[in-house]
């Protein structure tokens, strides 16, 4: 749906101001019903067994002990989700059967092996102690560089690398090989003045959503039933859940709650067909919570990689070749996303010649899930890096570099496609023209730059808006809201119908009350869901517009819809005053019934959203220890709908990075079990870490969006980790190429880089 | 194993419940008295989602044990707005955008409030030690420390409500 032609003219009345988000109050007061916080009648409580092991063959299961404790109701295990049909033609449904409940072996330490439906949670805690699981202990790889290796312990027998002609038929690893990419990378390298190559490392990060997983499932005796979950989106947890369970996709109808965080990782399910298929065979309903620790070991986190970059650029700046090989892996089944890391890695910039190779690699843990931009972060870290270090070996300063390379509306991607309108040079100039450019920096002090690009999705997406008697509007959308889109909604349809914010009221539809959507994803939300609500009260509009003919005795075409009332249009029409929603919603019963518009889509035209981050860190020479001094964002948000929650995304997308960047990641020991399943040594960015996080909004419209709205919400991830390396690198004058810079890390990398000079 | 009987006042209100002898507080609140504002993000005392105030104190209701709120006082988010007006903690969250999603809100609302009972005045640095317990992870903190900040001016009267 294109933009309005005149945006920049039009003047908003709702979108683009302050209100406060309809979900609000609840969620200050502990009213809001979050994943746990459902009760039902007969309630029992869930508990999943999860392996020890980081990969072990299953030899037997006994459950009878546990069964026959008082209080256990029902247990299930692999051999409750058969081979149904409809898993078995669908390779991704497969794994998921196989991650939610392990089969013939576990494959990493968490893995779901059986679980307990018990009439309290400390019975089921009880009873998972008398689940008797005889393993046989496999040998394990968590490192996706010893995962490629031909020696390397096997997952599964079935895999083969896709992607590449010559591929060896015989188990492996390494699921797939992508390669993109123009032009010949070597004659652009011979033509460069300065080429540099780095091989870089990034742990594997957990989203860190508070809220953990939760559901509760309540199934009939007749094989239909009801679930409520914290899921980013429930059409996906309804068509898994059924299929899995064999039910029709009709019999089960999902209610998402209010959702604690997600960031991506409740893009999947976990728990939802396990909690299904124990209030089935219990007959009862079933509540499982995860707790911190089975969501650190057993949900996704993003993967961990393996980046060589070398890049090559002229004395005047111009990048001549780009190349990379990105290794990711993605946990015990295919699915890394190394493709978009290939495709993003260098999307910021037009490099003459590029080649980039990705590499998607299973290993002994959890499946990963999407991470905010996922694959995106870990590529722009490593070539942000080069991109810097470019910069200084030739005496340019780093934002003019980018600026010189810099993607524009029109130019080509590196991944393909033509650029639309993007904002990339305007997010540049912003960061060059800011304060915080100019300060001075004092010692042990640097200061970094990074820019960071993503797609943005649109996706199938559903909304029907009914009028209310009273003239207010009751709007039923199907993503669930992770971070106040339910504002923004109001806003767009009241902007459209010209009626005040606070005559808005959207709900987050339930499976069964309207149209599929696709999941809350791809930063996709205010875009699509919002194009569909201002495309339904457009076509509610309409509706209105017709009853109002009606009345007044006039063909249809002759009215039309201005400030929340229908008018006569143009003086032909005939005289008559402007009819009020209002009276309009009054009159539905007679004048044909009630007054409704819907729309549905499968929106494309998401814009690409762009950003620039600037960032002054700290070192302490003694500790290792690096503090953040400043941080700006600036980023293009195409429309800002509701610009204290753009704000927001940005702040806290930059944070979740900033949090990669030092200190959070997947810690295992040499029998491949995680270490630091916990917030005490899983250490995300806590308040006194930070100092306050500045933003600049940056709104180049998109031309896919009637106000030119482009999704915000992962782009703030993409550019902190290099930012933060940069301004590391500055202050200590050597250039970090594992993250996270942890203090053991960066006192190594100080120590390494004093001897030589030490030396000289 | 036979329960444990509990005479405490919850938000001013005395309140009796039977819990077992291992069960938490904050499993009691939340299961038995059916109280959800607290939310439980760990259950190990690192998240702060749970935090509720004890004798004046703020405290994780995951580490404290139901039968210990015996004889003593109380304090959850769902007592903090007096009716339906709002504290100002929670105006100024609202007004601030200083949530996303919410589930961390409760927490850091009742430890706000601690805070703001012993230190009228508090700095940037000290509102950043003391919700260090607490953590977010949608926001970045920027706009909750600045609702502290601006509900805490409106409490000592320097500014008009939000
Ligand atoms: S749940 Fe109590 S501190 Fe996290
Ligand atoms: S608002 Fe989501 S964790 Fe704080």
């Amino acid at each position: 749906m294109p933009l309005d032609r005149d945006p920049a003219d039009r003047t908003y009345k709702v979108v683009g101001h302050r209100h406060n988000r309809p979900d609000g109050i609840d969620k200050v007061t502990g009213r809001a019903k979050f994943g746990a916080d459902l009760a039902a009648p007969g309630l029992l409580h869930g508990r999943i067994l999860r392996s020890p092991h980081a990969h072990a063959r299953i030899k037997s299961i006994d459950t009878s002990k546990a069964l026959a404790l008082e209080g256990v109701k029902a247990i299930v295990t692999a051999a409750d989700f058969p081979d149904h049909p409809q898993v078995l033609e669908d390779g991704e449904l497969t794994n998921i059967r196989y991650n939610v409940m392990a089969r013939e072996k576990a494959l990493y330490d968490g893995h779901a092996v059986a679980a307990v439906a018990a009439s309290n949670p400390r019975i089921a805690a009880k009873a998972l102690k008398l689940i008797e699981v005889d393993y046989e202990v496999l040998p394990h790889v968590v490192d996706v560089e010893l995962a490629m290796k031909d020696d390397a312990p096997i997952l599964h027998d079935h895999i083969r690398t896709e992607g590449m002609e010559d591929a060896p038929d015989c188990p492996t690893n390494v699921a797939e090989r992508i390669e993109l990419g123009y032009g010949d990378v070597e004659a652009g390298f011979a033509e460069a003045d300065v080429v540099i190559e780095r091989q870089f490392r990034t742990g594997a990060a957990h989203q860190g959503y508070i809220e953990p997983h939760a559901c509760l499932a309540n199934i009939s005796g007749d094989g239909s039933g009801d679930l409520w979950c914290c899921t980013q989106g429930q059409f996906m947890v309804r068509d898994v859940c059924a299929q899995l369970n064999g039910m029709d996709v009709s019999k089960l109808r999902v209610t998402p709650s209010e959702i604690g965080g997600g960031f991506g990782g409740k893009t999947t399910v976990f728990i939802e067909p396990v909690a299904v298929a124990l209030s089935r065979k219990a007959g009862k309903p079933v509540k499982i919570v995860m707790n911190r620790g089975e969501v650190f070991r057993a949900t996704g986190p993003t993967a961990s990689s393996a980046i060589w970059v070398k890049m090559g650029c002229k004395r005047d700046g111009t990048i001549t070749a780009a190349q990379a090989e990105l290794k990711y892996q993605g946990g015990a089944f295919p699915g890394s996303p190394v493709s978009m890391g290939a495709m993003t890695a260098f999307a910021c910039y037009q490099p003459k010649t590029l080649k980039a190779i990705g590499w998607d690699v299973v290993t002994n843990r959890p499946k990963q899930a999407a991470y905010r931009a996922p694959g995106a972060p870990m590529a722009a870290f490593a070539v942000e890096s080069i991109v810097e270090e470019l910069a200084h070996t030739i005496g340019m300063d780093p934002v003019d570099f980018r600026l010189k390379n810099a993607a524009t509306s029109g130019s080509k991607s590196a991944y393909g496609p033509t650029y639309s309108d993007i904002g990339l040079v305007e997010t540049l100039e912003a960061v060059k023209a800011h304060p915080n450019y100019a300060i001075k920096l004092g010692p042990n002090q640097g200061r970094g730059v990074a820019s960071g690009f993503w797609f943005n999705f649109g996706g199938q997406t559903a909304v029907t808006l009914n009028l209310n008697i009273d003239g207010t509007v009751a709007l039923s959308v199907g993503t669930p809201d992770i971070g106040g889109s339910r504002a923004s909604m109001c806003a767009m349809a009241a902007e459209e119908l010209g009626i005040p914010y606070h005559h808005v009221q959207t709900i987050i539809a339930d499976t069964g009350s309207l149209g599929f959507n696709d999941v809350t994803d791809g930063s996709r939300v205010t875009f699509a869901s919002g194009l569909a609500t201002i495309e339904a009260a457009r076509n509610a509009a309409k509706v209105l517009c017709e009853r109002a003919a009606k009345i007044w005795g006039i063909p249809a075409d002759a009215v039309t819809w201005e400030n929340g009332c229908a008018v006569p249009a143009g003086p032909n029409a005939g005289e008559f005053p402007p009819m009020t929603i209002k009276e309009l919603a009054k009159k539905a019963g007679e004048t044909g019934g009630p007054i409704a518009g819907h729309f549905e889509v499968s929106a494309d035209g998401a814009g690409p959203s762009f950003a620039t981050h600037l960032v002054d860190a700290e070192v302490d020479r003694e500790t290792g220890r690096i503090t953040i001094l400043r941080y700006l964002i600036v980023q293009d948000a195409g429309k800002a709908v509701s610009p204290a929650y753009v704000e927001g995304q940005m702040q806290g997308g930059a944070v979740q990075g900033i949090g990669w960047a030092l200190n959070e990641e997947y810690i295992y020991n040499d029998k491949g079990v995680m270490e630091n399943p916990g917030f005490l040594d899983y250490r995300v960015p806590v308040a006194s870490d930070l100092p306050m996080i500045d933003t600049q909004i940056v709104e180049v419209p998109n031309p896919g969006h009637p106000y030119g709205v482009r999704g915000v919400g992962e782009t703030s991830i993409v550019p902190p980790l290099g930012a933060v390396a940069n301004a590391v690198a500055a202050a200590v004058g050597a250039r970090p190429e594992e993250l996270p810079m942890s203090p053991p890390r960066l006192l190594k990398l100080m120590k390494e880089q004093a001897q030589p000079l030490a030396a000289e | 194993m036979s329960q444990v009987h509990v005479t405490t006042k919850i938000n001013g209100d005395s309140t009796e419940y039977l819990c077992d002898a291992d069960e938490t507080l904050l499993d009691v609140l939340r299961d038995r008295l059916q109280m959800t504002g607290s939310k439980e993000g760990c259950g190990t005392g690192d998240c702060g989602a749970c935090t509720i105030i004890l004798d004046g104190r703020p405290v994780c209701s995951c580490l404290v044990l139901g039968a210990e709120a015996e004889g003593r006082s109380v304090e959850t988010i769902e007592g903090m707005a007096n009716g339906e007006e709002l504290h100002p903690l929670q105006r100024h969250f609202l007004n601030g955008a200083a949530l996303q999603c919410g589930i961390c809100t409760p927490g850091i609302l009742v430890a706000a409030k601690a805070l703001l009972a012993q230190n009228a005045n508090p700095s940037e640095t000290e509102i950043r030690y003391w919700l260090a317990g607490n953590l977010c992870r949608c926001t970045g903190y920027d706009k909750i420390i600045r609702a502290v900040q601006s509900a805490a001016a409106e409490m000592r009267g320097e500014t008009h409500a939000a």
